[in-house]
C-alpha cells in the first residue's frame, strides 16, 4: 500500500493545481459563452463584410488547434511587445476557442425555436430586439443548454493544455511530482481519477438533463 | 532561418500530423466495433462494462492517457517510442467516441431492415455483414469524418510527449528565432487548410454513397 501513502502526500499539491483548473475553465467560460452568443448574432447579420468578419473571428478560434492559439498568446504575443502571464493568455485562449465552438450551438439552439414564435412577435408589435430579448433567446438557450453543459466539460478537459504555457495546473502539478520522483505511473492514475470524479458523474447528468429537457419539450 | 526554410520544416512535419490523425483513426475505428457490439449488447455486464470505458475513456483529458501511455508502459512494461504511445492514446479515445457514432449510426438504420433480414431468413453473420454493417458505415461518414478533423487538431497534443509534428516543430521553431507570432499563425493556417481538404473530401464520399443508395 506505498502508493496510498504516495497519494495522501501529493493530494494537497494536486487539488492546488486542480483548483487553478477549475478556475481556469469557469473564467473562460464567463468571458467565452457571451462571446459565442455575440459571435452567433454576429454571423446571422445581412451585411456581407459584417458576416464575414464574424465568421474569420470565429474560424481562428477553431480552425487549429487549442494548442496552438495557447502558445500563440503566450509565446508569440510577445515578440510584439506584449508579455502576457501564462493564466491571462489561457484565459484569452480558451475563451477566445469557447466562444467559436459554442457559437454553433448558441446558433443551432436559436435556429431551432419555431418560425411561428418571430411571427407572433412581430405581429404583437414587439421591435426585433424585443423579440429576440424576450422570445427567441430564452427558447433557444434552453434548447442550447445540454450541449453547453456538455461543452464546459470538454473545455476543463483542455484547461490541462496550459501546462505547456507553464501554468501550473493539475496536469502541471502531476508532471512536476512525476519528473521529480520517477512515480509517473501512480501520479497519473491519481491525477485521472481526479479528472473522472468530476467529468464521470457530470456527463452522466448532462444526459440525463437533456431527456428531462426534451421529454418536456414533446408534451 | 528565412520565411522559405521556416515554411520547409513545417510542411516536412505535416506528414507526421497526418500519420497521427489516420493511424489513431483507423485503428480507433476498428476497436470501436467491439465496444460498440458490447454497448448494445443484451447481456447487462457486457453492456456496463462498454459504458464504463467509453464514460472513462471521454472523461479523461487526452493529454493524461499519452503521458500515462507513454511513461507507464516505458516505466513498468516496454519502451514505447513517443509516435507509437501516441497512436494508442489517442485510437482509444476514438474508439469510444466512435463506437457512440457506431451506436447512433444503428439506431438510425430503418427497423424494417432489422425485420427484413429475419423474414429473409439470415443468420446473424450475414444480417450484420450483407445488411447492417454497410448501411451503419454510410450513416457514419459525416460525424465520424467530424470527428477526425478534430482529431486532427488533437494530434498536437502528442507534441508534449515529444513526437515531431507540426505543434512541435512549430514550437521549436519559435523558440529558435524568436518570431512566433508568425510562426504559429502558419501553423494554424497549415491545420486549417489540412481541416478543409478533409472536410471537402468526406462531403464528396458522403455524396458518393448517397448516389449509390439512391440509384
Amino acid at each position: 500500500m506505498e502508493f496510498l501513502d504516495q497519494w495522501v502526500e501529493w493530494f494537497p499539491q494536486l487539488m492546488d493545481g486542480y483548483w487553478l483548473s477549475l478556475q481556469v475553465t469557469a473564467v473562460s467560460l464567463i468571458f467565452g459563452i457571451p462571446l459565442g452568443l455575440l459571435f452567433a448574432l454576429w454571423v446571422g447579420s445581412k451585411k456581407k463584410f459584417s458576416r464575414a468578419l464574424a465568421l474569420i473571428f470565429i474560424e481562428v478560434g477553431r480552425g487549429g488547434p487549442v494548442l496552438i492559439l495557447l502558445q500563440f498568446f503566450y509565446f508569440g504575443l510577445p515578440s510584439t511587445g506584449l508579455t502576457l502571464t501564462s493564466f491571462t493568455a489561457s484565459i484569452i485562449a480558451l475563451a477566445w476557442a469557447t466562444g467559436s465552438y459554442t457559437s454553433e450551438i448558441i446558433r443551432g439552439g436559436l435556429g431551432a425555436v419555431p418560425q411561428g414564435q418571430r411571427e407572433a412577435a412581430r405581429t404583437l408589435g414587439l421591435s426585433s430586439w424585443d423579440s429576440l430579448r424576450i422570445i427567441i433567446l430564452p427558447q433557444g438557450l434552453r434548447i442550447a443548454l445540454p450541449p453547453l453543459l456538455g461543452f464546459s466539460l470538454v473545455i476543463l478537459q483542455t484547461t490541462s493544455l496550459c501546462f505547456t504555457i507553464a501554468l501550473p495546473e493539475l496536469v502541471g502539478v502531476a508532471n512536476e511530482i512525476g519528473s521529480a520522483t520517477f512515480q509517473y505511473m501512480s501520479v497519473l492514475v491519481l491525477t485521472g481519477m481526479m479528472y473522472a470524479v468530476v467529468c464521470i458523474p457530470a456527463t452522466i447528468f448532462v444526459g440525463y438533463f437533456e431527456k428531462h429537457l426534451a421529454r418536456h419539450e414533446a408534451v | 532561418m528565412d520565411t522559405s526554410q521556416i515554411l520547409a520544416a513545417m510542411l516536412a512535419a505535416l506528414p507526421w500530423t497526418l500519420a497521427l490523425t489516420f493511424g489513431s483513426f483507423f485503428a480507433g475505428a476498428i476497436i470501436a466495433v467491439p465496444i460498440c457490439a458490447m454497448r448494445i449488447s443484451k447481456h447487462k455486464i457486457l453492456r456496463n462494462i462498454a459504458i464504463c470505458l467509453i464514460l472513462t475513456l471521454r472523461s479523461i483529458p487526452p493529454i493524461v492517457w499519452l503521458f500515462f501511455i507513454f511513461f507507464a508502459f516505458s516505466q513498468y512494461v516496454v519502451q514505447l517510442s513517443p509516435f507509437v504511445a501516441a497512436i494508442i492514446g489517442l485510437a482509444l479515445i476514438t474508439s469510444a467516441n466512435m463506437a457512440e457514432i457506431y451506436r447512433g449510426a444503428l439506431s438510425a438504420v430503418p427497423k424494417g431492415q432489422f425485420e427484413a433480414t429475419r423474414v429473409l431468413g439470415l443468420s446473424t453473420w450475414h444480417k450484420y455483414v450483407d445488411v447492417i454493417v454497410p448501411q451503419v458505415i454510410r450513416i457514419s461518414v459525416p460525424a465520424g469524418s467530424t470527428y477526425c478533423i478534430g482529431l486532427l487538431k488533437d494530434t498536437a497534443i502528442a507534441s508534449a510527449i515529444g513526437v515531431s509534428e507540426l505543434a512541435q516543430v512549430a514550437n521549436h521553431i519559435s523558440q529558435e528565432t524568436f518570431r512566433g507570432l508568425s510562426i504559429y499563425a502558419i501553423a494554424g493556417a497549415l491545420y486549417f487548410v489540412v481541416s478543409v481538404v478533409m472536410a471537402l473530401a468526406s462531403r464528396k464520399l458522403d455524396i458518393h454513397l448517397r448516389a449509390k443508395v439512391e440509384r
